[in-house]
């Protein structure tokens, strides 16, 4: 077995073997726990570093194996994969650091850890799938590993969210099985190829492609929240921070924005998706969860499922950015996978922390936090701005190469929704803003904890995660013109999607 | 004759044979290593003899030679052979779980009966089944219908509480009508062909005496009866659901299997010209099975119950590849991965269902609320299982339904492909309805009595087979084609 076969298999293993030795350790040997959940997250990042410099040189990386016969089980490593592998990796070592602290003295955490790596096993199957079959096999495999989570704390709101979550994702699986496996008996294994496979089919077949691309985006839409199919991500909240992190940020609706982009990029291909009138359908329902979400969220006082419609509206930028035909719109969407994802786990993290110190779980009670809670507000007050798309952040970089995409295609109707969207967005952080800063303080928190160890505020593995997020938050932002950036890795990939000079 | 593959075959049955024959004259409860080795070894030769069978290629043996003058054919090829693996490998597994299951227990639940008469009739049960999926003639077949019937009836009984007695008369009358059925059916082919070997009978043709047909329906309706396809299976939730779970494992994942294999050997083979016209009637009622079994699952209050009914509707999608039957071979392959997958998955579900039983002496749905904390490996198990029932990926289910879902739509039948799909979809519900409740918190925490490990961890094995199964398709496939090709 060469390197390039068995750079993406180590990739996967370096979170699933963890993962199954953690299930078979006591409940107390915390240390070994840690060390290996450290030592699965540090040793990704290596390997994954390796992959994108080998990638960014033109490398390949694949490997394969027969499941049945004309079914192949096979993994990729391309620049797109890297995109979502490298941006899971990174925020999965900074959840687990989070996690570590947030669950500190819980029961079950072996059971939770557990399945935490084979969560993030799952979407690195998600990522570097290359054909549909991989993608559904982990994309189920995502939805079984996450339930666990989703339940962990038993309670009944836990379990009631949790049913919730299923009945929604396990649909969604059955609908996206449907469209694969009709799909693969026109015309076969399809692999994931660059401009996509399906263009020198007979005309014949428009209708029925057409029936197979709703099947399949209604399959992955689940996942990414879109609009109407988004009612379980709102009920999923009652799952612990580290979990809500996980599926806002760096799993779930990132495997369904993720899985949009394949099918739409490398089974149909951008233009034979235009050429069948595939993308406008899409780039409304985009537009509408957009506006939805963010309508739904000014309306919640409870913070994590304000959060939560935030996301359903943020994520939606990225099925609007592959929905927009053109390189421009194609790299905004891209890029805001990334940076959506580092915002708002930041905004999880840090309502994690006020819920954890204060005991406050309403946007109405977190008058006077800044004061109480400096650090985490500051990490707070700079995600939020990002996701208006204030300047220096990364959310500013995404909204812009969007809007540019869609004056591109003349499509000013988008430019008007992604300026209500951030108007939106404007009227629900900024109430939260001005309190936390602004307000005085009450008397008295709901539940205060003061921190054992570390800052008056929380320990520092509950600051750390979320104040290197934020700071790359800005990072993305400013330096979103460096050859490392996020931004630069969405364009590598657009050039290779659309084989045209990319501004 | 010197051909490996019939030196081997006899002693699949003479051995579970030898073996209950000695636990019966050692008398009650004992026996128990004996059949274990003797199981173990069952295992290593159908393993050699797959290995044989694999060498050979695609040769079909349909005449063995072994036992000519006494008139007893034996015959293997890719089909029976996949069931005869499945057969020693859930049996050795279930043996291991019942040694410990049947010993050290108090006079809880199922009592003393189980356990004093299970080894010899497991034993007997096991030949019969292997002589099954060895036979070559329709009356041999015969024969070993009725010893795995009365077999399987004395298992169920063998607990001796009332429901157990009543389930396994209920049980028994189902048998012999259908054991009656069958043999009528086969006297009418003697009577119109001269002959019941399989290999020496004709297809039957369109201008075939009525005499056949009737013995077709008959023989038809004996297996469906005796497979509980739906509305035949008033007789299995009381039966499996009641008996000890070593038991109930051994009927639902077996048994039940074992009279599928003959109805899918009949209607490939003498009745295969009857499929153009009547293949959607088993189609029919096995949908009907999924939608019935699945409600039933879904409305239980036992978990036993639950599992039971889970079998009348995995059951169902058996019957779903008549109407799809192709030359293709999707279909067939799709029957075969369901029984496999669903036999090792079945059989580890009834084992952690005696699990919580043996743990909190109560087997109601309720009543395993925070069982996620405390017993996580026997519900891994079970979720594992369900994994495979609702056909989720990477299990054997999964590849069963995509192989049907495949079948379906390669012939433009989107029906059938509807109903596979719902189907997984129902399972979900009762699968995570049992999940659910296991993770729910509670504040009575009722003292659990200790369990073996070895119960746990069988039942696991088994369910973590039933998954991993999935990644080995190929090498099922491989098995299956043997001698299919004639």
């Amino acid at each position: 077995m060469t390197a390039s076969q068995w750079l993406p298999l180590a990739v996967l293993a370096s979170s699933l073997l963890p993962g199954l030795l953690i299930f078979a350790l006591p409940e107390e040997r915390i240390g070994l726990r840690t060390a290996l959940n450290l030592f699965g997250a540090v040793a990704k990042l290596t390997l994954v570093g390796v992959l994108l410099v080998g990638v960014q040189a033109g490398n390949t990386y694949s490997v394969g194996y027969t499941v049945l016969p004309g079914v192949d089980l096979m993994f990729k490593a391309d620049a797109l994969a890297l995109l979502f592998v490298s941006l899971s990796s990174v925020l999965w070592l900074l959840t687990t650091l989070y996690a570590i602290g947030y669950l500190e003295g819980s029961p079950h955490r072996s059971r939770f850890f557990g399945f935490f790596s084979l969560c993030v096993t799952a979407t690195m199957g998600i990522a570097m799938a290359a054909n549909l079959f991989t993608f559904f096999v982990f994309y189920e495999l995502l939805t079984l590993s996450t339930y666990p989570l989703v339940v962990h704390r038993g309670s009944g709101a836990a379990l009631r969210g949790g049913t919730i979550y299923l009945a929604y994702t396990l649909g969604g699986g059955a609908l996206l099985l449907t469209g694969i496996v009709w799909l693969h008996s026109l015309v076969g294994q399809v692999e994931f190829t660059h401009r996509g496979v399906l263009s020198p089919l007979s005309p014949h077949y428009a209708d029925q492609l057409r029936m197979i691309f709703l099947l399949l985006i209604a399959g992955v839409g689940v996942k990414a929240a879109l609009v109407p199919l988004h009612g379980w991500l709102p009920n999923a909240m009652v799952a612990p921070a580290p979990v809500s992190a996980l599926l806002h940020a760096v799993a779930v609706v990132k495997a369904g924005a993720f899985g949009i982009i394949r099918i739409v990029y490398e089974i149909y291909g951008v233009e034979f998706a235009q050429s069948l009138n595939l993308l406008l359908p899409l780039a409304v329902a985009a537009s509408v969860t957009i506006i939805w979400g963010s309508l739904r969220a000014l309306a919640q006082d409870d913070l994590k499922r304000r959060l939560a419609y935030s996301t359903v509206s943020q994520v939606s930028y990225i099925t609007l950015g592959v929905a927009l035909f053109g390189p421009v719109g194609t790299i905004g969407g891209l890029v805001h996978l990334v940076h959506q994802g580092i915002m708002k786990i930041t905004l999880f993290f840090c309502a994690g922390n006020y819920a954890e110190t204060l005991g406050t779980h309403k946007v109405s009670e977190m008058n006077g936090a800044g004061r109480r809670m400096p650090a985490t507000t500051l990490a707070f007050s700079i995600a939020a701005l990002g996701m208006i798309g204030a300047p220096l952040t990364a959310g500013a970089v995404s909204k812009a190469w969007l809007s540019d995409g869609a004056q591109a295609l003349g499509l000013e109707w988008v430019g008007w929704v992604l300026l209500a969207s951030s108007l939106l967005n404007a009227a629900y952080f900024l109430p939260i803003l001005y309190r936390v800063w602004l307000k005085p303080a009450p008397a008295r928190w709901p539940q205060e904890h003061s921190a054992a160890q570390g800052w008056r505020e929380t320990t520092w593995l509950l600051l750390l995660p979320p104040l290197l997020t934020a700071a790359a938050t800005l990072a993305a932002g400013i330096y979103a013109d460096s050859e490392f950036s996020p931004l630069a890795w969405a364009q590598l990939i657009a050039r290779r999607e659309y084989l045209t000079p990319v501004p | 004759m010197n051909d490996p593959v019939y030196d081997v075959a006899p002693w699949l049955v003479l051995l579970p044979l030898a073996w209950a024959g000695l636990a019966f004259v050692w008398g009650p409860g004992r026996g128990a290593r004996l059949a274990l080795a003797g199981t173990a070894l069952q295992l290593l030769l159908t393993l050699r003899l797959a290995a044989e069978l694999l060498s050979l290629g695609g040769r079909r043996h349909a005449v063995g030679g072994w036992g000519a003058p006494l008139g007893i054919d034996l015959a293997v090829d890719g089909l029976s052979m996949t069931m005869l693996l499945l057969t020693q490998a859930v049996a050795f597994a279930v043996f291991i779980y019942a040694r410990a299951y049947f010993t050290d227990r108090s006079a809880d639940g199922d009592g003393h009966g189980a356990r004093n008469h299970f080894w010899p009739l497991a034993g007997f049960l096991l030949a019969a089944m292997n002589a099954l999926y060895l036979s070559a003639d329709l009356f041999n077949l015969y024969v070993t219908l009725e010893l795995l019937g009365l077999a399987a009836v004395g298992l169920v009984a063998a607990g001796g509480n009332a429901a157990q007695v009543s389930a396994a008369l209920r049980y028994l009358l189902v048998s012999l009508l259908a054991s009656g059925a069958y043999l009528l059916g086969v006297a009418l082919i003697y009577g119109s062909y001269g002959t019941v070997a399989l290999s020496a009978l004709p297809l039957m043709s369109a201008d075939a005496p009525l005499a056949v047909a009737l013995a077709a329906a008959l023989m038809g309706v004996a297996l469906l009866l005796k497979t509980a396809l739906f509305p035949f299976h008033f007789w299995l939730p009381p039966a499996h659901g009641g008996a000890p779970a070593p038991v109930s494992a051994l009927l639902s994942a077996l048994v039940v299997k074992a009279t599928f294999y003959l109805f899918l050997r009949l209607g490939l083979g003498l009745f295969a010209p009857l499929g153009e016209t009547i293949a959607w009637l088993p189609g029919l009622l096995g949908s009907a099975a999924i939608f019935w079994g699945s409600w039933q699952a879904l409305r239980a209050q036992r978990l036993k119950m639950l599992v039971a009914y889970s079998t009348v509707a995995q059951l169902g999608y058996l019957f779903l590849i008549f109407p799809l039957l192709a030359p293709d071979g999707l279909a067939l392959q799709a029957g075969v991965m369901q029984a496999l997958s669903h036999g090792l998955a079945k059989a580890a579900m009834f084992m952690t269902a005696g699990v919580f039983l043996q743990v909190s002496g109560r087997d109601a749905v309720a009543d395993l609320a925070g069982v996620a904390g405390r017993l996580p490996v026997t519900l891994f198990a079970f979720g594992l299982a369900g994994v495979t029932l609702m056909g989720l990926p990477p299990s054997g289910g999964f590849l069963a339904k995509w192989l049907l879902i495949d079948a379906a739509l390669a012939q433009g039948r989107w029906g059938w492909a509807a109903v596979v799909i719902a189907g997984g979809l129902l399972t979900a519900l009762y699968v995570f309805r049992v999940v659910r409740q296991a993770f729910a918190s509670t504040e009575a925490r009722p003292p659990l009595a200790p369990v073996p490990r070895t119960l746990e961890w069988t039942a696991f094995a088994l369910a973590a087979a039933s998954v991993l199964l999935g990644l080995r398709g190929m090498e099922v496939l491989h098995l299956l084609d043997v001698g299919a090709a004639s």
